[in-house]
């Protein structure tokens, strides 16, 4: 290939156009590029995945072993957590609640949004940044803070938050002080993500290249869009419900405390009274439902792209794709209470509930089925990106359809608060959304930096993960099926009917630990792969979307020649065409020069 | 690199970057205090005694309150207006008058504040000042961001009406847009507090 470039040269060619050269702080700390923040993004989230995800291999140690020292570790946890190094309930149930925020709220969708969005987004629309640069990179810093405060919380007296990631009151409210540091926490993130929402939806509605219209966006791109709305709309009621909480722990209000309330102190606690528990939950779900779809919809973005590029055919139902995506953002906002069947809210809400909820199953239900019908047919090519998407089609198919009977309030009476639960959800965002992500890194590593990632060890990573995810999560449904209740500290040893499955536990476990092994391969991978992975061209993968047109990495400003789409987005093995893709910004016909070659 | 639509609008969409953010921030904010009414409605329905508003706070200073802002809203107007007239003296008169007005509300709000401290009356006596502390003390700090904001206009931000004009009235427009909905949610706020 005749445009084979380095990030060196690169980096020197792009200081000679530039009048003014930055500092180091300038382009690496406080920079508004918006690649430079979607690295920033993605590092940062990664690192505090692996750190959630480090808290869930202690706890499942006392999961499968209840009483057993843990082994190593169990010396540097703290006596006030693990005396001997046996973990203490208490401590169990911080690192319940904070593994839970970790892997939403600075995992997951920083990586997914923060991340992907802000480096593949202004890229796939042919703009040359965000619309907003200095609020895009406010957003990093509001999110960076939230994170350190986050942190910090675990050596707040009392340690950190510990009333689950859904901060139930009235638990929440008279919990130690980490629960404050957790409120404070989350009105940082809300605010990034608020900034960031707002940046999304300006950028891809303002900076559209010409011939960009929506019906010739990437699915991507549709896919971040909702997703912006989704935050946008749905995270201020939880910075609502998060202010009325902090008044109520600090001001001594009762938002959500009832009158009268004794706890084991045998007093009744010291509230006028009057509050409503339920309009906290009412509060949450209201932003968690659509959180939800937050944590999923940019995941099938991504595969979407990986699957119409390697299966070389355009996607089945781009149209239908997107009016079912654009559906199930509208109906995300009015299916949150059906995390609430069992609290007594009234029938005739759940029914309400129980119907919107069998209906936004239909709009998953076709995207997921347009992806499984853009395989039929296909020369189908495996890097390891497309094993990872292909991997996240049955992945979230179980977790979609273990989530029918959740949905409908009467086999919910069984599974509510069960280990089903937990292994319900856990499919949609580790195998399911972690696993897309996983496949996005791979695909969008050569864009960032110029190389390709190790194929081998990719592999390695890819079959590690995928298999040992499904021993982690799979005996969750038989566990949860017996009725084993989640949030037990001990796995349930001291319940009857949890002895024939608490086995599982034990099996589970031996997952988690497998899987934390095989993320070795991948954090190698990516750091050695900057400096030793195989040099590629521009367009690796002979992608058709805008952003293969850019050099890689891009420059400052993104593009050499301002971009022009002239078709839409999956143009692949279009008839007559003499390569099997042609590219969205190509000047011409999908065949400009066919006699030359 | 320049970003595209910073002050032009761009044609398809009729819409430059700044004001279609600033209605997409405008439209969190009602989602904001959307959550607080709805937590307002569901509390005051199911409790067992709820106290008239009339009969804990002062009418007639809210109402005098209410007068402030929508009289500081016609000023902002005005101060738009008059940069699109290209008169900026009178724009530096208007946009004084905002800040002003704003502090105005300020200062009766601290007094009514203050009224409250001094006879006890504070967030954790009941829900009915719980919520009156909380919703009027979130709008307050509403009020301090815009008077942050209209005074950065106001003072040093000015000096771009000599470099770059189109987009000062831009951000004056989206100021004025955030400062009308401030006033708006006093608007829902007055009644629902001191009258019903």
């Amino acid at each position: 290939m005749e445009n084979v470039t380095t990030a060196e040269q690169i980096a020197h060619a792009e200081h000679g156009h530039e009048e003014h050269t930055l500092s180091f702080l300038q382009s690496y700390v406080f920079s508004q590029d918006h690649k430079v923040i979607g690295i920033q993004y993605a590092i940062t989230a990664m690192l505090f995945l692996l750190f959630g995800f480090s808290l869930m291999m202690v706890m499942r140690w006392n999961l499968a072993f209840p009483g057993a020292p843990i082994p190593v570790i169990g010396n540097f946890l703290g006596q006030a957590n693990a005396p001997g190094g046996i973990m203490l309930p208490e401590f169990y149930n911080q690192l319940g609640a904070m593994h839970g925020t970790i892997m939403v709220f600075l995992g997951v969708v920083p990586l997914a949004v923060g991340g992907f969005g802000n480096f593949v987004l202004p890229l796939q629309i042919g703009a040359p940044d965000m619309a907003f640069p200095k609020l895009n990179m406010f957003s990093y810093w509001a999110f960076f803070l939230g994170g350190v405060v986050m942190l910090a919380s675990f050596f707040a007296p009392g340690g950190a938050a510990n009333s689950g990631w859904t901060s139930y009151a009235p638990l929440s409210v008279i919990a130690t002080q980490g629960q404050t540091w957790w409120l404070v926490g989350m009105v940082f993130l809300i605010t990034s993500s608020l900034l960031g929402a707002i940046n999304f939806i300006v950028t891809t509605i303002q900076l559209r290249a010409p011939g960009l219209g929506f019906m010739r966006l990437p699915f991507f791109v549709w896919a971040q869009l909702v997703t912006a709305f989704l935050l946008l709309l749905a995270f201020p009621p939880l910075e609502a419900a998060a202010v009325l909480q902090l008044m109520d722990r600090l001001a001594g209000t009762s938002f959500f405390m009832p009158a009268g309330l004794v706890t084991t102190a045998g007093v009744p606690l010291e509230y006028s009274g009057g509050g409503s528990p339920l309009l906290w939950q009412h509060l949450f779900w209201f932003l968690a439902h659509p959180e939800v779809y937050v944590l999923i919809l940019p995941a099938m973005g991504i595969v979407a792209e990986i699957i119409a590029n390697n299966t070389r055919r355009p996607l089945w139902g781009y149209g239908a794709m997107v009016g079912s995506l654009v559906f199930l953002g509208f109906m995300s906002f009015v299916v949150w209470a059906h995390h609430m069947f069992m609290t007594g809210m009234g029938t005739t809400m759940s029914a309400f509930f129980q119907t919107t909820t069998m209906i936004i199953s239909i709009p998953s239900v076709v995207i997921l089925s347009a992806l499984f019908i853009s395989l039929y047919g296909g020369s189908i090519r495996y890097p390891v990106s497309m094993l990872f998407a292909l991997a996240f089609l049955p992945m979230f198919g179980i977790g979609g359809l273990t989530g029918l009977p959740l949905g409908l309030s009467a086999p919910d009476l069984h599974f509510h608060d069960t280990y089903y639960v937990i292994g319900h959800f856990h499919y949609v965002v580790a195998p399911g959304t972690i696993l897309a992500l996983f496949a996005g890194i791979y695909h969008w590593y050569p864009k960032a930096t110029g190389r390709v990632m190790n194929e081998l060890l990719g592999r390695i990573h890819f079959w590690g993960s995928f298999i040992a995810m499904n021993v982690v999560f799979m005996p969750m449904f038989i566990i949860g099926l017996a009725g084993v209740n989640r949030r037990l500290y001990d796995g349930g040893m001291q319940y009857a009917h949890a002895q024939d499955v608490i086995g599982w536990n034990v099996v589970s476990s031996y997952g988690a630990w497998t899987l934390g092994f095989f993320q070795i391969f991948f954090i190698f991978n990516f750091f050695w792969s900057i400096r030793h992975g195989k040099q590629v061209d521009d367009n690796p993968w002979k992608a058709t979307t805008l952003e293969w047109q850019a050099p890689s990495p891009p420059p400052h400003g993104n593009f050499t020649t301002p971009p022009e789409a002239r078709r839409g987005p999956y143009e692949y093995s279009v008839p007559g065409a003499s390569t099997d893709f042609t590219m969205q910004g190509q000047a011409s016909g999908p065949d400009p020069e066919p006699a030359k070659v | 690199m320049d970003i595209p639509y910073t002050v032009a609008e761009r044609p398809d969409t009729g819409l430059n970057n700044v004001k279609l953010g600033i209605w997409l921030f405008l439209a969190s904010e009602v989602m904001l205090f959307g959550g607080l009414f709805s937590s307002y409605i569901l509390l005051r329905v199911g409790a067992t005694e709820w106290p008239v508003g009339s009969t804990l706070l002062n009418v007639p200073i809210g109402t005098f309150n209410t007068a402030v802002l929508i009289i500081s809203s016609i000023t902002m107007v005005m101060a738009h207006a008059s940069l699109k007239l290209d008169e900026f003296g009178k724009y530096k008169t208007y946009m004084g008058l905002t800040i002003l007005l704003a502090l105005t509300f300020l200062a009766v709000k601290g007094y009514e504040y203050w009224e409250k401290v001094s006879n006890d009356h504070l967030p954790a006596e009941s829900t009915y000042l719980a919520i009156y502390w909380t919703l009027t003390g979130l709008h307050g700090l509403h009020i301090i961001g815009g008077i942050i904001v209209n005074s950065y206009f106001w003072g040093p931000g000015s000096a771009m009406w000599r470099t770059k004009r189109e987009q000062f009235i831009n951000r004056v427009e989206a100021a004025g847009l955030y400062w009308h909905f401030v006033d708006l949610v006093w608007i829902f706020l007055f009644p629902v507090l001191y009258l019903l």
